[in-house]
């Protein structure tokens, strides 16, 4: 069975599509699509797709990942023209390559994040990031399904800094993304500080949303108005903080003609 | 409530709502850009129409009626429709405090700055939801109190059929189909605009009364008697017509809508293609007011629903498609259609099913076929009537030797489980009546076990309180009180479960009476109930339809404010039999039928005496199809449904 991972992006007003959803509108795009999609057998057959750690309902996201099993091959370039056409505007199919090798999930192991903060000036932000990055430990609260739990944001977090701009492809930070992100949201005049945030896959994960509850500890950081929050990338991580393509290994292989495992 | 100092007309108000969009419950409901949806450019469009469904979006998308009108609109290259839907109460607090207005989905604009606000209900218990829709988009709840600033807004749907207890908060109403009304409605409003709007809203308004299809309720007045009821409904002005007919939609095959159906990407109650395989009904079940008002039957043909459900799954995505009518099994080229469509799709993930079907071992053969692919969605009946006598009552014939054969034979055939649907508070019911459920329920349990030696069969028994509904025989009948129900409802539970054994095998689904002694009022009531909505309104009320929100007592406490004062109550709209001299509120609304052959049907309904389906045997004179110059439209064809490789293999 040819086995295909895609990378695809969450983007403007669809960046609130839950999982679930995605899922749902995929499978639709997949049958729009034509393509020849393995299911489990069974009662009840589902089709044979994974998906990897997605980002929090009303985060975009240009680094989302799932891996699709199919009964026939395919090319892969077709498969990922065909899916993103199939899909509405805003869930777009950026990449798509036959996997080739079996430690997929072990490579996702840090993102890079970036966060933008309407209304609040950089140097408050400043503060604040400074406070975060002196603590040993930020405790947090979060409500999960077995109740309130508490949880360390702090040491998860590889890199935190305000920055200026939003880094490009090929920047310190190893983004594999191909576009930048819209700018804040219109209608908020005045400042708007941006966090460039990576932090290492956890369990339970720590996302944006911990870091910012974090902020708020620290420093009483708290923006008048929720922030927009997107993931650049996802990645193996390494040690200063860069974040490596995690599609890079099976495209190498491809290259060197390795067989699919 | 907007901000309109420094805005465009049309203009979204998408930057606005973002930031209070991560504070809610699903927010993915209110961004749009679902597959199939439109959006135009304002400035180009000659006619512009914000339609509603008014109920959550969960609720509102699957709605084929607004996914039809919506997309006939925008096949116009000058129209521009788009839809919107009830906020949730949690977004409702953060538009007002944020003065966001109600906004479209598709381009997020302001529905204030549309022609025409349309509104599409299903039940009368979207009434507060309306205005709650009113009041954030800056429409004045009282059609008295708009300009010509503000849209048109027009209600359709199956409650439009009486309109009355909303009249003081629309401007128009359609009684009937919408396909050609909305388009003829459109070219009135375009031909009045580039005219330069010559005398304004009220102009524009009588323009629409007179093609006699649009009800104005402001050009009637309404006149009591001193006990309350209704002296006369009559028009206030000389040019417009006592009688307002409804609009039918004769060519089916003519309308294969919807085409590009629109896919969600929230989860909605129905995920599915779903052809409407043929309107109106024929059967004559006396408490159905679809059955009636929708006459005469239409059928779509067997070529025509094949087309639409290859082109709706390659469209949609869909691996679920419905055949929805109001009676499924009764199409006369069913057999040929469930076969075919079995064909074509056998082998691939598309599952078929046939909703609405009555109690008819054939019809278990038909969703045999539908489910050759191996899922076996539930099966469901609905005998309405737990006795023989009762049944004859609402016209339902089924014997009970039919149900137990249906059933039965639906256990045999693989289903474990099979629902069934009744009601409480019918006219003439007594306690033996609804108890008599209890012992058929028993009886398909006791059959089923014998007959398939099998201890693995269910059977759920599901029923709600009888509302009367306007242009139904039913419509003079006094509703039975909701602690009667209440009362009947406990006494089945017991009795069902009075047989440890067999009780143990029967799930049981009750409402209790009081959702349904409110929509008794809204059903049958007239313009003075408008008071008691708008009271539940400002009182808090919204999303009447959900039992979370639902509150029979603010509704009574509603009630008890506003009606005295006008010489009603509640009990006399809802628990007062009619006569057949009385003026109803609906009087003015022709749905075609004729009024003496209504009144025959009641008396014969309370004789016990059961009238024939007119599709197979010579008319009953029940007025339509003369009155509306329509006539029934059945096959068979003789065509066949050729199976096409499928989709995806």
């Amino acid at each position: 069975m040819q086995k295909i991972r895609i990378r695809y992006a969450k983007r403007g007003r669809l960046a609130f599509t839950s999982h679930r959803d995605f899922a749902r509108a995929l499978e639709r795009a997949m049958r729009r699509a034509a393509v020849p999609i393995a299911y489990s057998s069974g009662f009840s057959p589902h089709p044979k797709i994974s998906y990897a750690s997605a980002a929090p309902t009303g985060v975009a996201s240009e680094a989302e990942y799932f891996e699709v099993g199919l009964q026939a091959p395919v090319d892969p370039e077709w498969l990922r023209g065909s899916l993103d056409a199939a899909l509405p505007p805003g869930l777009d199919i950026l990449e798509a390559v036959e996997a080739r090798t079996s430690d997929f999930a072990d490579r996702l192991s840090g993102s890079h994040w970036v966060l933008r903060l309407p209304g609040v000036p950089d140097s408050t932000a400043e503060a604040a990031v400074a406070a975060f990055l002196a603590a040993d430990e930020v405790p947090v609260e979060r409500t999960t399904k077995s109740g309130r739990r508490t949880m360390d944001a702090r040491s998860p977090v590889v890199r935190l800094a305000v920055t200026q701009r939003v880094p490009a492809v090929g920047e310190p930070g190893g983004e594999v993304g191909n576009t930048t992100p819209a700018p804040a949201a219109g209608g908020v005049d005045g400042p708007c500080a941006i966090l460039d945030l990576v932090v290492r896959h956890v369990t339970p994960s720590v996302r944006p949303d911990d870091v910012l509850a974090g902020l708020r500890v620290v420093a009483e950081l708290a923006p008048p108005v929720p922030p927009k929050v997107t993931r650049l990338a996802q990645g193996t991580l390494t040690g200063p903080g860069e974040i490596i393509d995690p599609l890079v290994a099976d495209r190498d292989r491809a290259v060197s003609g390795t067989p699919s495992t | 409530m907007s901000d309109t100092a420094t805005r465009r007309p049309g203009e979204s108000v998408f930057d606005r709502l973002e930031p209070l969009l991560p504070q809610v419950q699903k927010p993915i409901q209110y961004v749009g850009g679902e597959l199939g949806a439109v959006t135009k450019q304002w400035d180009g469009a000659a006619v512009r129409w914000a339609l509603m469904y008014p109920d959550a979006y969960e609720v509102g998308q699957p709605n084929q009626g607004v996914q039809i009108l919506y997309e006939v609109l925008n096949e116009q290259d000058d129209v521009l429709a788009e839809r919107t839907y009830s906020v949730w109460p949690d977004l409702e607090a953060l538009l007002r405090e944020h003065r966001v207005p109600q906004f479209t989905v598709d381009a997020h604009r302001p529905v204030g700055d549309f022609d025409l606000f349309g509104v599409s209900f299903s039940t009368e218990l979207g009434y507060t939801n309306l205005l709650t829709a009113l009041d954030l988009a800056g429409i004045p709840l009282h059609a008295a109190d708009r300009d010509d600033s503000h849209p048109i807004v027009l209600a359709g749907g199956h409650a439009a059929f009486n309109p009355e207890p909303i009249a003081d908060f629309l401007d128009a109403a359609v009684l009937g189909d919408g396909e050609e009304a909305v388009l003829e409605i459109t070219d009135i409003v375009r031909a009045f605009k580039a005219e330069g709007s010559p005398g304004g809203r009220d102009e524009l308004l009588l323009r629409l009364a007179r093609t006699e299809s649009v009800y104005v309720p402001r050009f009637y007045d309404v006149e009591y008697l001193p006990d309350g009821r209704i002296q006369r409904i009559v028009p206030n002005r000389p040019d417009v017509p006592f009688r307002v007919h409804k609009r039918t939609t004769m060519d089916l095959d003519a309308w294969p809508y919807p085409k590009k159906p629109l896919v969600p990407l929230a989860e909605t109650v129905h995920e599915r293609y779903a052809v409407e395989i043929f309107r109106g009904c024929t059967r004559g079940c006396r408490f159905c007011q679809a059955g009636m008002i929708t006459r005469p039957v239409r059928e779509r043909s067997i070529t025509t629903i094949g087309d639409m459900v290859e082109n709706g799954l390659k469209e949609s995505g869909f691996n679920e498609v419905g055949l929805l009518s109001l009676s499924s099994a009764d199409h006369s080229e069913i057999g040929a259609v469930t076969h075919g469509l079995a064909d074509r799709y056998q082998g691939s993930n598309v599952s078929l099913s046939l909703p609405s079907t009555r109690v008819d071992a054939f019809n278990v053969e038909l969703a045999e076929e539908l489910a050759r692919n191996g899922r076996r969605t539930g099966l469901t009946f609905a005998p309405e009537g737990g006795s023989e006598r009762i049944r004859k009552v609402i016209n339902k014939m089924v014997t009970e030797e039919d149900l137990i054969r249906t059933v039965v034979t639906a256990y045999s055939g693989g289903w474990r489980q099979v629902k069934l649907y009744f009601m409480c508070g019918l006219p003439t019911e007594t306690d033996d009546d609804v108890l008599q459920i209890a012992r058929l329920a028993h009886e398909v349990i006791t059959t089923g076990r014998q007959t398939t030696g099998s201890r693995d069969i269910r059977c759920t028994v599901s029923i709600g309180g009888f509302v009367p509904k306007p242009h139904t025989p039913f419509q003079w009948a006094a509703m039975a009180d909701p602690e009667t129900i209440d009362r009947r409802l406990k006494a089945l539970r017991d009795a069902i479960n009075s047989n440890r054994s067999l009780g143990r095998a029967i799930g049981y689904r009750y409402h209790d009476g009081r959702p349904s002694h409110i929509e008794g009022l809204l059903s049958r009531g007239d313009r003075r109930v408008g008071r008691v909505i708008e009271h539940v309104w400002r009182d808090g009320g919204r999303f009447d339809g959900w039992s979370e929100h639902f509150s029979y007592d603010r509704w009574v406490a509603a009630c008890d404010a506003e009606l005295p004062a006008l010489g009603v109550s509640l009990a006399w709209y809802t628990t007062r039999e009619r006569q057949q001299a009385e003026v109803l509120p609906w009087d003015h609304l022709d749905s075609g039928l004729d009024s003496d052959w209504l009144w025959a049907d009641w008396q014969d309904a309370l004789s016990e005496v059961e009238q024939d389906d007119c599709r197979w045997t010579p008319c009953f004179d029940c007025g339509v199809c003369p009155a509306m110059d329509t006539e029934i439209q059945i096959g068979p064809t003789g065509r066949k449904l050729l199976p096409l490789t499928p989709v995806n293999t």
